[in-house]
């Protein structure tokens, strides 16, 4: 457990060439570690560090600001109940109520058995479907406590494996971008032109030749 | 607050309005500096003059109109622009600063009773001035542990934090240390380390100073007095030879904290915590009180002053002037140094002098090259070619100052080193060198011919990138000095004479360590030296005239009288707080030398190997416990304060010097106070001309007086040394300082002894490979003349070619390996 395993580095050393400063890959390689232990380890900020070229502390720094990323070993699913104003006067506080009691711990436990981790969260943007919940971020709308129940039962026999990955995996898709798809990495300091300043003016420009 | 703004040169005047008055400040400088210049002083925490601001704590809020109608905003953020109108005392300001505070204080304990900074502390004082006289907050305060170390010498407590990001912008931006940052988010915000990586910075203690409130704090100050106990003075620090200004407290007559002060060519109010806790040397137990004498039955024994003086005298009138010889007295006073020349020079009439082991630079090079100031070699937009040893380990504050140089007024360093130190992440172009080669290197670099199989070990692309920085470079700043104590250091002055030839106009500061080693130069304590920048052949007149007599044949320098005690061709060996036993390159020499000769007088502060070796041990009085003047490298001088009274009945070196001429029938011209021997040395010395006590003590400034940087010393032309090949089953050895190492110092010095490193031998990784070893691989390393055991550490930044020894630490002695004659030493790494 800990440090990126040797097919992480390597695509550590991908996600790091993005970019036209290694530390400015920090947040990506973290979500990366999380995916691969199911939180931050400390060795992991170890290893994010000495991977992007900056200090164990600076890293710290950067990932302790984010509340997505976990420096303590979370479940496998990271049960998030919105007890916010919309979804509190829908039965959200009731809801976080009913799934402690069926999960057995308080918000910010962890079952015995490593599969969930009870979150109370604020507004999670989905007020329209109060109560709202998010397992590993992935939303579910409407909850009853039944629901919740069925939910909780689903999870654990695999059932939903399809639609909710484990905790940490929510980066998949930004980890593995097309070549053809990175942006620009020029060095700031050697940038004439911001380069959505220059794709607008070559789209502009590939406009007009059209319609002359 | 302590820091006032920078001083500038008012370049671009722009006319603002301050309170209604019509002011002058110079455009695009923020508006805090502007109005705190004229006389409206804007209360701040965060800001600091010496680091970019942040805007974090939102207290320097005053009212600007710029022509858009008045507004709050923060003044440590805001340049000065022209017709600016400000507002720094109406109602609305004070409002907002009522308001701060009042946030400020709604998670801060009421600690002030049992807190450190109480009596001088910024949230103390401003919220007595601009605070609310109550607070609304009556709920549960934020409590931690309280305090948790993040360092061997500094502590936390986080409760009392007001995130203001002094401390973490100073690691960060100025130190290049980020070891401690904000950790979380909000009300929850912290500082912290990583867990289980402290804040190993040499430079930690300057947050302590720069904490607005009590939140860091300094193990060895810590509940140890209380501001309105201490009585403050101004002096300068001489650990090591940058000389940084500092102010240096006591509570009941013992030192207790010294406080760094704005010196704007020199230290920018830093200090390196070697310099800030070393006053815990001068309060140590083990002081030097009473003078000492060898007895019959061998040991040391108390004597009186007058038995002990009466000894030294005898032992030095007994013999030829020509078997006396005086070692060190690089950390005296200018006053002291010039004391001890007169009596060597003219009243024993031995020209064996020499402030330095055989480890610095020859005089004549010191004090015969133009000279560059520390702002010299700083200046914007400059060239600086650096071949000194690790600026973080021997000089901590100009590496602040290079690093500063480097990382924001675009000065591009080309660094030629042994290993990398801690300015190469700096540096334009870091280049490793084998041992011996840096001739070549040099030559290849200014003349821009490098041959295509690459020069002194490094690849022929990284030369001549390198020499394209350089090229076309006129007035390159040189540091010089000795990056590895293996080598002689005729192989450097053979560099410096390749940058000579090729660079004309080149300008050079000597990066040499001990603290007042330029000073010690400038008083003439070298053989061949008179002071003033002066020779036997070029100021014997002058000083004749002055003394008397001065010798008229140069003598043995620092080696030459090691050599010479160790073959018993000296009877008298006077040591000016030199400690060959553990100090000297050359330890086997060193061991000959001090058996060898006759009568070993030792003048220390603190006993040290070689004071348990001497037969007259005078105890003397240690910084700021004299009076005085003291030279940095660059040949600033500035003036010490006594604070405290010595120990015991320890005298200052000068007056030792004065006792012992008395003695032997002389008499060095002072009645009462080193003023008069400062004087007298400036009545005679050109260079010091202007520089009386007088004009010092006129000095309103903390800078001190500039000697000219223009050399009136002629160099001697040298032959170059011959350097052999390195066989292909050995490597050469380059051995190197630490900050912390087991010099006395140090070793006295409860918070710093803790951090001295473990020795190792240093190897590349091809070398390592190659003998199938790993960092922690116990090995032994052994030259033609000693060998020692260590545990080997792989390290990228060594070259092949090369094995690294730390010099001076207790655990492991690179001086064993050492022959002083040899120009450089070849050593083989064997498994154990
Ligand atoms: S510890 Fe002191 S210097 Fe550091 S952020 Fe807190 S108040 Fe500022
Ligand atoms: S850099 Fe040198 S002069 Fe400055 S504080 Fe440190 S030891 Fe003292
Ligand atoms: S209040 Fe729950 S999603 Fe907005
Ligand atoms: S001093 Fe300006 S915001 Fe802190």
């Amino acid at each position: 457990m800990a440090r990126l395993t040797p097919e992480n580095v390597e695509l550590a050393h991908r996600i790091i060439a993005r970019y036209p400063r290694p530390k400015s890959a920090t947040i990506p390689l973290c979500h990366l570690a999380q995916e691969q232990d199911g939180w931050l380890t400390d060795e992991a900020m170890v290893h994010v560090a000495e991977l992007v070229g900056c200090t164990p502390a600076e890293v710290l720094g950067t990932a302790s600001f984010y509340e997505m990323f976990k420096r303590h070993e979370t479940g496998r699913y990271c049960l998030n109940v919105c007890t916010n104003i919309s979804c509190q006067l829908l039965g959200g506080e009731e809801l976080l109520e009913h799934a402690e009691q069926v999960l057995g711990v308080r918000p910010g436990g962890t079952t015995s058995d490593g599969m969930f981790t009870l979150e109370d969260v604020e507004c999670i943007a989905a007020c329209t479907e109060a109560p709202a919940v998010q397992v590993n971020y992935r939303y579910f709308h409407r909850l009853g406590p039944d629901d919740l129940d069925q939910l909780i039962t689903d999870l654990r026999s695999g059932a939903l494996d399809d639609v909710v990955p484990h905790h940490g995996t929510l980066g998949r898709v930004h980890q593995d971008l097309d070549g053809d798809r990175i942006a620009n990495i020029t060095p700031p300091e050697a940038q004439t032109e911001p380069v959505w300043i220059r794709r607008h003016r070559e789209l502009a420009e590939s406009n007009d030749g059209g319609a002359s | 607050m302590s820091e006032p703004p920078r001083r500038i040169e008012i370049t671009e005047p722009v006319t603002i309005t301050v309170d209604g008055r019509e002011v002058t400040a110079q455009n695009g400088e923020w508006l805090i500096d502007a109005c705190e210049r004229n006389d409206a002083y804007i209360p701040r925490f965060c800001y600091h003059p010496r680091m970019e601001p942040v805007g974090m704590c939102r207290m320097c809020l005053v009212e600007v109109d710029t022509g858009r109608g008045p507004a709050l905003q923060p003044s440590c953020m805001l340049p000065v622009t022209p017709g600016m109108s400000v507002d720094t005392t109406n109602d609305k300001v004070a409002k907002a600063q009522d308001g701060v505070l009042e946030f400020l204080l709604s998670n801060h304990p009421l600690d002030c009773p049992v807190c450190d900074k109480g009596g001088e502390c910024p949230l103390q004082d401003q919220t007595m001035a601009y605070g609310p006289g109550e607070s609304r907050f009556v709920e549960e305060k934020r409590h931690y542990e309280k305090p948790i170390p993040i360092s061997e010498t500094v502590f936390l407590d986080r409760e009392r934090c007001i995130l203001c990001d002094r401390c973490t912008r100073f690691a960060s931006d100025v130190a290049g240390d980020p070891l401690i940052h904000f950790i979380d988010r909000g009300s929850q915000t912290e500082i912290a380390t990583f867990p289980d990586e402290p804040f190993a910075s040499y430079f930690s203690g300057n947050t302590v100073q720069i904490c607005p409130v009590g939140a860091l704090t300094a193990k060895p100050y810590r509940f140890r007095a209380r501001p309105w106990d201490l009585e403050e003075v101004e002096s300068t620090c001489t650990s090591c030879s940058v000389g940084c200004r500092v102010t240096i407290q006591s509570s009941r007559n013992q030192l207790v904290r010294y406080q760094g002060v704005d010196s704007d060519p020199v230290n920018w109010s830093w200090l390196c915590d070697k310099g800030r806790f070393g006053h815990e040397a001068s309060n140590s137990e083990d002081r030097l009180r009473e003078p000492m004498r060898r007895s019959e039955d061998g040991a040391l024994r108390v004597a009186q002053w007058s038995d002990a003086l009466g000894a030294a005298a005898a032992a030095i009138r007994s013999v030829d002037p020509s078997r006396v010889a005086v070692l060190g007295g690089a950390r005296l006073t200018n006053e002291s140094q010039y004391a001890w020349t007169k009596l060597a020079k003219s009243v024993i009439g031995t020209d064996h002098v020499d402030a330095q082991l055989g480890d610095g630079l020859p005089a004549e090079v010191v004090l015969g090259l133009p000279g560059a100031s520390i702002d010299d070699v700083c200046a914007k937009g400059g060239t600086v070619l650096y071949l000194g040893p690790d600026p973080k380990e021997e000089l901590p504050v100009l590496y602040l100052r290079l690093r500063h140089a480097a990382v924001s007024d675009s000065v591009r360093i080309v660094e030629c080193s042994p290993m990398r130190s801690g300015l190469s992440p700096y540096a334009a172009a870091s280049l490793q060198y084998a041992p011996g080669e840096l001739p070549a290197l040099v030559a290849a670099l200014c003349s821009g011919d490098v041959p295509d199989g690459g020069v002194a070990g490094v690849d022929a692309d990284t030369v001549r990138s390198a020499a394209a920085l350089l090229d076309g470079i006129d007035d390159l700043s040189v540091v010089v000095g000795r990056a590895n104590l293996a080598e002689t250091a005729g192989v450097v002055v053979d560099a410096i004479d390749a940058v000579r030839s090729a660079r004309p106009g080149a300008r050079y500061l000597s990066a040499l360590r001990r603290g007042n080693v330029r000073g010690a130069l400038e008083a003439g304590m070298s053989p061949g030296l008179l002071p003033g920048r002066t020779t036997i052949a070029t100021g014997s007149a002058t000083w004749t005239e002055a003394w008397g007599a001065v010798p008229t044949a140069a003598g043995l320098d620092g080696l030459g009288i090691l050599d010479a005690a160790a073959e018993g061709r000296l009877d008298v060996l006077i040591l000016l707080g030199a400690d060959p036993l553990t100090d000297a390159a050359d330890r086997s020499l060193a061991r000959r030398a001090i058996a060898g000769a006759g009568t070993v007088i030792s003048l220390d502060s603190l006993p040290s190997a070689s004071t348990l070796q001497s037969d007259i041990v005078l105890p003397v009085a240690a910084f700021g416990e004299c009076d005085g003047t003291t030279t940095n490298l660059e040949g600033r001088v500035t003036v010490l304060h006594q604070k405290v009274t010595p120990p015991g009945t320890a005298r200052t070196d000068w007056m030792i010097a004065a006792e012992l001429a008395l003695r032997l029938g002389g008499d060095l011209g002072v009645e009462s106070s080193q003023v008069e021997l400062w004087d007298e040395l400036v009545k005679h010395s050109a260079p010091h001309d202007g520089l009386s006590s007088a004009a010092l003590a006129a000095q309103e400034d903390p800078d001190g007086l500039l000697l000219p940087l223009d050399a009136t010393i002629e160099l001697a032309a040298t032959t170059p040394t011959n350097v052999p090949p390195r066989s292909a089953d050995s490597l050469r050895l380059v051995v190197n300082r630490t900050l912390y190492d087991s010099g006395s110092a140090i070793s006295h010095c409860a918070s710093s002894a803790a951090l001295v490193p473990e020795a190792s031998v240093r190897l590349s990784p091809a070398d390592a490979a190659a003998m199938g070893l790993e960092t922690g691989t116990f090995v032994t390393v052994a030259s033609s003349h000693g060998s020692v055991s260590v545990p080997a550490v792989v390290d990228p930044g060594v070259p092949g070619g090369a094995a690294v020894v730390r010099h001076n630490l207790e655990s492991v002695d690179a001086g064993v390996l050492v022959d002083a004659a040899d120009p450089v030493c070849d050593v083989r790494v064997e498994l154990r």
